[in-house]
């Protein structure tokens, strides 16, 4: 009884928990932030008050909109690009064992690589604008979701395979009903960090050189001296990566906690 | 082992053909000078600043920076682990907080990071740390979890005290956690420094290459790109030969 009771009570009890943590975080980031702000000065870094309202005020006009887009367009292409051909490489080399085991070192080789020093080459090669901060995110982002979908590939059950292979099933439709429901929870994992690495690339080319969106909004307020706008940016730039990324980790726990929900349904 | 050689010849093959590939569209023209330089021009200039000795200030900048940041980034990741590990409450509210911190580019604060402390490198410093100092404190906690009870169980049958039980059971069985920390913890701060040097910075290598970017010095650029990539490809090797051969004695341990 005690036991039905604890077990009815726990759930119930851990979303405020969590509620309640979060408040209390809330309040040491915003008490940091402040502190901050005593300690180096409104030169340096605006207040959060004084932020909110700057961004309350900016976000109505269509000037941060203009920006927003930007880098939303460029962001959503870059992770279109990468989630592609990440997930077709993957699946190819997680199949295909000897070119997997070719291809892993170099693959691991080129994702702690700092990608940073690449930067001029992308815009020698692609010009300044929205193609080299395409380009840029996707090579952030791509090594990640093919070394993830490659080794949930390499650790799908060989039984799967051997009865895909029993019921001469080819390539392509192996691919298609067995192996891409098998991997599908590490798969999300793959693309969350992904995700996170494409935005990383998309903001750092902005930050480096580009005349639009939100990375040259916050380098442009140092240069400026517009404190405000570079502390309200950076404040937008992490909502947005927050939010996009609880949503994916919801998914992620939703497919992981159910293994084998995918090749269920599919 | 045959196959483990042919892998290891299609690796050298592929990278090398690559390479090569790139190295004749250069000379055929088809690639523009003014976009790529040929590799093995890359490695003749990269010889030529090597040995003038123009970018020596700005190695060891550089380095003096990524060390700085990664030593203060082991120390403090490993501190912080240690104590939020001692602390279940307080790890089960920042858990979240954890979850989600590598998906904010941290590299948006390093204006901020100018801003408040100067043009100079305590900020890259920080950026790097920003970057490195999490991971080390989640491989330290991840380490910490995974040390089997029998052994602090076989500590406190022997009466170790609190000294001989982190030197003799914690430290050996929560190695290879602290070094896979160690290995994203140099990777990150690399990216960091570099990455700050290269958007806003008045030296370093970082920085070279930005400025040889500006003044359309393909040659210097080129050259100083082979060097980082090379540094860092080779570092990332010899730690990965280094922890094979740490398993390798764990397990004829």
């Amino acid at each position: 009884m005690s036991a039905a009771l604890s077990a009815d009570v726990r759930p119930a009890r851990k979303p405020r928990e969590g509620a309640f943590d979060g408040v209390i975080i809330l309040v040491v980031v915003l008490a940091l932030w402040q502190g901050v702000h005593l300690y180096a000065g409104e030169s340096a870094i605006a207040s959060p008050l004084a932020t909110l309202t700057f961004l309350a005020e900016f976000l109505r006009t269509p000037v941060f909109w203009g920006h927003f887009g930007a880098t939303m367009a460029a962001f959503g292409y870059a992770v279109a690009i990468s989630s592609v051909l990440g997930v077709v490489l993957g699946l190819v080399l997680g199949v295909r064992r000897f070119a997997g085991d070719v291809a892993e070192p170099i693959l691991a080789g080129l994702y702690s690589i700092p990608k940073v020093t690449l930067y001029p080459m992308i815009l020698l090669i692609f010009g300044l604008g929205m193609s080299a901060k395409v380009a840029f995110g996707v090579i952030h982002g791509v090594v990640p979701i093919v070394l993830f979908t490659m080794n949930a590939v390499k650790n799908v059950s060989p039984v799967l395979l051997r009865t895909a292979r029993a019921m001469r099933l080819s390539q392509p439709e192996t691919i298609r009903t067995v192996l891409a429901p098998a991997v599908l929870p590490e798969m999300i994992t793959g693309l969350r960090v992904g995700f996170s690495l494409t935005l990383l690339g998309v903001l750092i080319g902005e930050m480096f050189a580009s005349q639009r969106g939100l990375g040259f909004l916050i380098v442009n307020g140092i240069n400026l001296h517009n404190v405000r706008m570079t502390t309200g940016m950076i404040v937008a730039v992490i909502a947005f990566a927050l939010i996009a990324n609880g949503l994916l980790l919801s998914l992620d726990r939703r497919f992981g906690r159910t293994p084998g929900g995918g090749s269920r349904a599919a | 082992m045959t196959r483990n050689r042919a892998i290891v010849l299609a690796r050298i093959g592929v990278v090398a053909g690559a390479v090569v590939l790139v190295e004749v569209l250069c000379r055929l023209g088809v690639i523009n000078p003014l976009t790529l330089v040929a590799p093995s021009r890359m490695v003749f200039d990269l010889a030529g600043i090597l040995a003038s000795g123009d970018i020596n200030r700005d190695i060891a900048y550089t380095a003096t920076t990524i060390a700085t940041a990664l030593v203060l980034s082991v120390v403090l990741g490993i501190v912080l682990g240690v104590a939020v590990h001692a602390l279940p409450r307080v790890r089960r509210a920042l858990d979240p907080l954890l979850a989600s911190y590598y998906s904010v580019p941290s590299f948006i604060f390093y204006p901020l990071f100018v801003a408040i402390f100067g043009l100079n490198t305590f900020p890259l410093i920080v950026l790097g740390m920003a970057f490195a100092v999490p991971a080390m404190m989640m491989s330290t906690m991840a380490g910490l979890d995974r040390i089997p009870r029998v052994l602090l169980k076989t500590a406190r049958v022997h009466r170790l005290n609190r000294w001989e039980t982190a030197t003799r059971i914690v430290l050996p069985s929560a190695t290879p956690y602290l070094f896979t920390g160690l290995k994203l913890a140099i990777a990150y701060a690399f990216i960091g420094v570099i990455a700050g040097e290269f958007i806003m910075a008045s030296a370093g290598l970082g920085h070279s290459i930005a400025f040889a970017y500006e003044g359309f010095d393909n040659h210097t650029m080129y050259a100083l790109m082979l060097f980082v990539l090379v540094v860092v490809t080779v570092m990332n090797m010899s730690l990965h030969a280094w922890e094979g051969r740490l398993m390798r004695r764990r397990i004829r341990a």
